[in-house]
């Protein structure tokens, strides 16, 4: 099993590199560089501007260099822990996504935890019931889930809490907490701010998993091995417990590795709707401005975040399934 | 043997599955008497209904499926309970699987969850049904591997099923149905899906066992010759129907029912050759969905008795010698 995770981890390496290159061909492909959105910019506002003053700025952030230096530059400075700079923000880009990245992590954890913990005991409750009036109810429900816009949705809720309470969920704390130090009452107060965008972003996701759920667990339910552990006189939800519904979370343990990143792009409708500080607005305004430092470190850090879950996965899937450890 | 106490009475035992296309009576009033000790065979084309008269017995027919009618008494201690009756959820019931009334299953492969080793499984139903500790109950099922002749039991026991040949995989699953030394062992097509060289090896150890342990055998199969290795007694079933039975070496020499007739001669006989002329019973088995009207296989009988066969069901004859056949050739008027 150990060895399974070292491998595992090792291979990620190579990955991350490959990652790399294609992260910069990806921020690099639209024509024109930052200078250019800037003078755009400048223009547009009707100030002057100085060609000279430009080439400089240029120069000074080596964005005249040909491309392949300028990834080996930033590849190079990314393996000392250094970020660059956003030409946008004239900030480090390591202090701007510190700011905003626990935050997304955040919502993406709880959106999960919660679309997990939705949609494992319904899909197992659909499946052992199929065609039961509950199943019909949590079908149709799946279903209007699946079909609803995240942002519609949050905006539904926004006006519903809003009418109730007088409240506005906007943010993720209170005012009074906003600026306030760390403690046990701040944290508090996230949560009570962090289950709207939670529920918002794994909306969509809790309903598909219910369905991958019950159709897995009905495949499971009609195999051999479920009679034989019934004629040992196994009682049924022991039964369900150990066997079926241990392989039935396998294709639902897969899904992790996609889930976190998916849960960033969903989560960018939310935070602009529900005015949240992450990593989805940033990484859209960063693109618009071709700020390739910002970018660039965006997608990095998705990318490693979907290895991270992929690799998750894999040891949740290792541990549920004893055939898989010994592959890969 | 007529002086063993009787262990399981099936009386006109009847299982249909209810589903959109319509009923299915997969057992459609079925009888048999077994005895402590006693070895029954239950034979008959796939989709007569062996399988699932034995998936009643143990009250776990999957699905849509229903007992309509009939009595399934278990005698213990002189008294006797209705398995029919009891809640097939219910703790009664589950004393009786795997404690009394153990099952093997067909599929080794299937029957075995792949993500726990035999091991866990095994050790399960011990602790289900006996009272012991988690220790005692792995000695037991080391113990149960060694009987049934598992190379190294110690090491294999912590084996996944994957891991193990399909021989293995069959001692195992008896290693585990034998575990709680259970008063009657149910083998559903025991040695279908294993090599032939591993079928014979596998009968063998079902029959040392029986006589060592004293239980009781059903033995369902498609394959005369394992009944008449394991058996000592023989039902034959066609379409839902118990059409023939009796003791094994009588029906073997002297079938009554047509069909057991044309079954019997149906078996190609080793080292005969190209000189051997198989006899198969013509047509095939009617869909399940469309049942005859009168004796069910009334279409393929080479003695049909016009506006007899196809309109009366035949009733259980009793012949001498425990011999019960449901043939209208044999009713006496």
């Amino acid at each position: 099993m150990w060895a399974f995770i070292l491998r595992r981890v090792l291979l990620m390496a190579p990955t991350l590199l490959v990652v790399s290159v294609i992260s910069f061909v990806i921020i690099e492909a639209p024509p024109g560089d930052f200078m250019d959105s800037y003078v755009n910019a400048l223009l547009q506002e009707q100030e002057a501007v100085d060609p000279a003053e430009i080439e400089s700025l240029r120069k000074r952030y080596g964005l005249d260099s040909p491309t392949y230096v300028r990834y080996f530059r930033w590849l190079g400075n990314i393996m000392q822990g250094n970020l660059g700079r956003s030409l946008e923000w004239n900030q480090p880009v390591s202090k701007l996504i510190a700011d905003r990245l626990p935050w997304s992590l955040a919502i993406s954890v709880a959106s999960f935890f919660l679309a997990y913990a939705i949609a494992i005991p319904i899909g197992l409750y659909s499946a052992t019931r199929q065609y039961s009036i509950g199943d019909y109810f949590f079908t149709l429900i799946g279903f209007i889930g699946l079909a609803t816009p995240n942002f519609l949705l949050a905006l539904l809720i926004l006006w519903y809490y809003f009418v109730a309470t007088g409240n506005v969920a906007v943010g993720l704390f209170s005012d009074e907490y906003l600026i306030a130090p760390w403690s046990f009452a701040k944290f508090i107060d996230l949560l009570k701010h962090l289950w709207l965008p939670a529920l918002v972003v794994g909306t969509a996701g809790t309903a598909g998993l219910i369905r991958v759920m019950r159709a897995n667990l009905l495949d499971e339910l009609e195999r051999p091995y479920v009679m034989v552990a019934r004629s040992k006189g196994l009682s049924e939800g022991k039964l369900l417990v150990k066997y079926p519904f241990r392989i039935a979370m396998n294709p639902v343990a897969s899904t992790i590795g996609w889930t976190l990143p998916t849960l960033v792009n969903g989560e960018l409708l939310a935070s602009l709707v529900l005015g949240l500080p992450t990593i989805a607005p940033l990484f859209v305004g960063a693109l618009l401005s071709q700020d390739m430092f910002l970018a660039g470190s965006v997608v990095m850090i998705l990318s490693t975040l979907t290895l991270v879950g992929t690799l998750l996965s894999d040891i949740v899937l290792a541990w549920l399934d004893p055939r898989i450890r010994g592959a890969i | 043997m007529t002086q063993a106490p009787l262990l399981l009475s099936v009386d006109n035992l009847a299982t249909h599955f209810f589903s959109q296309e319509g009923i299915l009576e997969a057992v459609d009033g079925v009888s048999f008497d077994i005895h402590a000790g006693e070895a029954l065979g239950i034979a008959g084309e796939s989709g007569c209904g062996k399988s699932v008269t034995a998936q009643s017995i143990l009250r776990i027919v999957p699905g849509n499926g229903k007992i309509v009618m009939g009595e399934i008494s278990l005698f213990k201690n002189g008294e006797s309970v209705d398995l029919v009756q009891l809640d097939d959820r219910g703790q009664e019931i589950r004393q009786i699987r795997g404690g009394e009334i153990a099952m093997v299953f067909q599929e080794p492969m299937a029957a075995f969850s792949m993500v726990y080793t035999i091991g866990n499984q095994i050790t399960e139903v011990i602790r289900l049904h006996q009272d012991c500790s988690q220790s005692e109950a792995r000695e037991r099922a080391i113990e149960m591997l060694g009987r049934v002749g598992m190379p190294k039991p110690e090491q294999t026991i912590d084996a996944y099923p994957f891991a193990l040949s399909g021989g293995m995989r069959q001692r195992a699953m008896i290693a585990m149905a034998l575990s709680c030394h259970p008063a009657l062992l149910i083998a559903d097509e025991p040695t279908t899906a294993v090599d032939v060289t591993i079928q014979a090896q596998v009968l063998e150890l079902m029959k040392d066992l029986q006589r060592d342990m004293g239980m009781a055998l059903i033995v369902i199969t498609h394959d005369l010759a394992v009944i008449s290795e394991l058996c000592n007694r023989v039902m034959i079933m066609y379409l839902g129907k118990d059409v023939e039975s009796a003791p094994a070496d009588v029906i073997f020499r002297e079938p009554k029912h047509p069909y057991t007739v044309g079954l019997l001669r149906s078996v190609p006989e080793l080292g005969e050759g190209h000189s051997q002329e198989l006899d198969p019973i013509t047509g095939s088995v009617p869909s399940p969905y469309r049942r005859p009207a009168g004796c069910p296989f009334h279409p393929r009988c080479p003695e049909f008795i016009p506006d007899v066969c196809d309109v009366h069901l035949p009733p259980q004859v009793e012949l001498a010698g425990g011999h019960r056949v449901r043939c209208h050739l044999y009713v006496q008027d």
